[in-house]
């Protein structure tokens, strides 16, 4: 009985994107600019090159990472804004592996790896003690810790970790070749890590939809009191979700400085740890939505700053957009349920 | 000589931590109504942002003020909309707005960064700037300070000792009783939502038009979220939401003060303490440390509990079905 008329159905589906478009359309126009010529820079600086698509692709593997990892958080009735500090983590942990430790080439890729999980992992264990013993709300622990992660990474590069030459803001010395991620021909495209990435979210997909853990979670995020009563350890659980959350998260992190950067820099994560929140909620905080909705946020990602260079325009329309289109859905899903409780 | 360097240190103290005692009451009126609007980080931002521009623009403070206001008040009844009309999570709505908000901030006020524009004019008060030590501490202010106090004050009256504040509070203690009693629940949500949003922006514009002059890209640098962990701080109570604003402001400036005498900590430290004292201090009102209160002297144990001890409304954040 609640199954609505088709036409309502595609209408409501359709929504976000038309708000969104004709809200983002009515700020260019305040802004003094021409909105077709920015939605016409916007698509051709996302797509207008195999160049470009490649740094899509690019920048989709830490928001896959980081949304997979959210998408845990959020099962377990989790808002883990810290995810952006345990991205910078796992990078600031990878970076002091690959300065520190000689190993031998063909290991220094896993050990990067490694230390992108663990950093991240780590990380969250701090948000995890915070959330439980400390019973802080987890998204000011994170939050916090998030400041204390950046000033952490300003220190280190002007500090002990600055280049010979005096530290800048291009951040530390280049990593040695062995610590590169391999890339696709002369593109900036990784096949290491956008397999990573891929596995990720299908592991995520899995555990979250077929496994025991997969349940204590849902069980965790549905009714934490309920679940404490059925013998599941709360704390042990709070504090796991946000480590595999930091693992990935970190993981993202750390291809950030082995893939693209081939160093650290400061903002490392350039916010995809903040974007990945808005990636899962528009998903529906379903996995199965997450690789399409990574690849919208990526492309507006790369597209936006030809606003800043070509009509100098500021590159923030592409957050404009990423977060209109994430408000309005909410929006018309909650006019949607209000049209089911009307009828019922 | 360096008594003149106390009051003034402490003048400026006052002066600065105004916009953190606008942004900390308004939230916790909103919040004692059963309303989170956690996108404060992000609504102080715009407010500031258009508080500037317009008081550029048309040279008028009060115009500045009133539109700072008007955005604040209207963001925060779309997170009361979304919440009590469509269903959705006050703090997943508030989180997009964070977002959203900082960077129509960033859009919109392109054309005003760093550009020099007018500011509020100091006004001391003429016999009460003469009283020895506090004289200058509290009157020698301009009228957005003055403000700060009245809304520290009313806000207390308002709430524990009139007719309105306690069906406030029943609003966001127990909607279902208050219901019965008759009260429009959603409603005086909307109200406060609304009037605690109002004073937010004005924590905004008073930021960028008192404080810290002017525009710059993400000019108000995280404030919005100290003021939401002041308001678990000070207990959702007027008077200690104003000390935490003020403690808060006074840590600041004695670290600004004392940077420079200490060159081998790194400015990041700098950068990074006031995040690190929120977590501290949300530690101090909530974790296991609260449990530290057993060790201090009985005497002085109840006076501790009252500056630090407090609960939650115990509806925030919840939907009222009002039917």
């Amino acid at each position: 009985m609640n199954k609505q008329h088709p036409a309502l159905r595609f209408f409501l589906g359709l929504a976000p994107m038309l708000l969104t478009f004709v809200s983002t359309t009515l700020v260019l126009v305040l802004a003094g600019a021409n909105p077709w010529q920015a939605y016409g820079n916007l698509i051709g600086g996302a797509f207008e090159s195999g160049a470009k698509v490649a740094d899509i692709a690019t920048a989709m593997v830490p928001l896959m990472l980081a949304s997979a990892g959210m998408l845990i958080t959020f099962a377990a009735g989790l808002w883990n804004i810290g995810v952006e500090g345990q991205m910078i983590a796992g990078a600031l942990m990878t970076t002091w592996v690959v300065q520190s430790i000689t190993a031998p080439p063909a290991l220094m890729l896993p050990l990067t790896i490694l230390a992108g999980l663990v950093g991240g992992g780590l990380w969250g264990i701090l948000i995890g003690a915070l959330r439980t013993w400390g019973r802080i709300n987890e998204i000011f622990a994170g939050l916090g810790l998030n400041f204390v992660a950046s000033a952490l990474t300003n220190y280190l590069i002007f500090g002990p970790w600055r280049p010979p030459g005096g530290a800048t803001m291009s951040g530390t010395l280049p990593f040695p070749r062995a610590a590169w991620m391999p890339t696709i021909g002369a593109t900036r495209a990784s096949w290491l890590a956008i397999l990573l990435a891929v596995a990720a979210i299908v592991a995520v997909y899995f555990v979250l939809r077929d496994t025991r853990w997969g349940l204590v979670l849902k069980a965790l995020g549905k009714n934490p009191q309920a679940a404490f009563r059925m013998g599941i350890d709360t704390r042990r659980n709070i504090i796991l979700a946000l480590v595999v959350c930091g693992a990935l998260a970190g993981l993202g992190g750390s291809l950030q400085t082995t893939a693209i950067y081939r160093r650290l820099i400061p903002q490392i994560t350039g916010g995809y740890g903040y974007l990945s929140q808005l990636v899962v909620l528009l998903s529906g905080l379903q996995a199965r939505w997450v690789p399409l909705v990574v690849f919208f946020f990526a492309s507006v990602q790369v597209g936006s700053p030809r606003l800043e260079l070509r009509m100098q325009l500021d590159s923030s329309l592409g957050g404009i957009l990423q977060g209109s289109v994430v408000l309005f859905f909410l929006l018309v899903n909650g006019l949607r349920r209000r049209i089911e409780t009307m009828r019922g | 000589m360096s008594q003149t360097l106390v009051t003034e240190t402490l003048r400026s103290v006052i002066a600065s931590s105004a916009p953190l005692v606008l942004a900390g009451i308004g939230e916790m009126l909103n919040e004692r109504a059963g309303v989170v609007n956690l996108s404060l980080d992000g609504s102080i931002l715009l407010a500031a942002m258009a508080g500037f521009a317009i008081a550029l623009v048309t040279g008028s403070l009060t115009l500045g003020f009133a539109l700072a206001m008007v955005v604040g008040a209207l963001i925060a009844l779309l997170v009361a909309f979304s919440s009590i009309v469509l269903f959705q999570d006050q703090v997943a709505v508030g989180f997009v707005l964070t977002l959203l908000m900082a960077d129509l901030s960033s859009f919109i006020g392109r054309p005003y960064v760093r550009r020099p524009g007018p500011s509020v004019q100091a006004l001391p008060i003429p016999g009460l700037v003469d009283i020895p030590y506090i004289g200058t501490v509290l009157f020698d202010q301009n009228l957005i300070v003055y403000a700060s106090y009245l809304v520290i004050v009313l806000s207390w009256v308002w709430l524990m000792h009139t007719q309105a504040g306690l069906r406030l509070r029943s609003v966001g203690e127990r909607p279902e009783a208050a219901y019965a009693r008759g009260i429009h629940v959603n409603r005086l949500r909307f109200i406060y939502t609304a009037v605690g949003g109002a004073l937010v922006g004005a924590a905004g514009a008073a930021y960028s038009l008192n404080v810290k002059l002017g525009w710059s890209h993400r000019h108000t640098a995280g404030m919005g979220w100290i003021a939401l962990a002041i308001v678990i701080f000070g207990g959702w109570h007027p008077f200690r939401v104003a000390l935490g604003a003020y403690l808060f402001g006074a840590l600041k400036s004695l670290g600004s003060l004392l940077q420079p005498n200490y060159p081998n900590i790194p400015t990041q430290v700098f950068q990074a303490a006031p995040f690190a004292l929120m977590i501290l201090a949300l530690l101090l009102v909530s974790g296991d440390l609260a449990a530290l209160e057993l060790y201090l002297p009985r005497r002085l144990r109840p006076l501790v509990h009252a500056v630090l001890q407090g609960t939650p409304p115990a509806a925030l954040g919840r939907r009222f079905e009002q039917t």
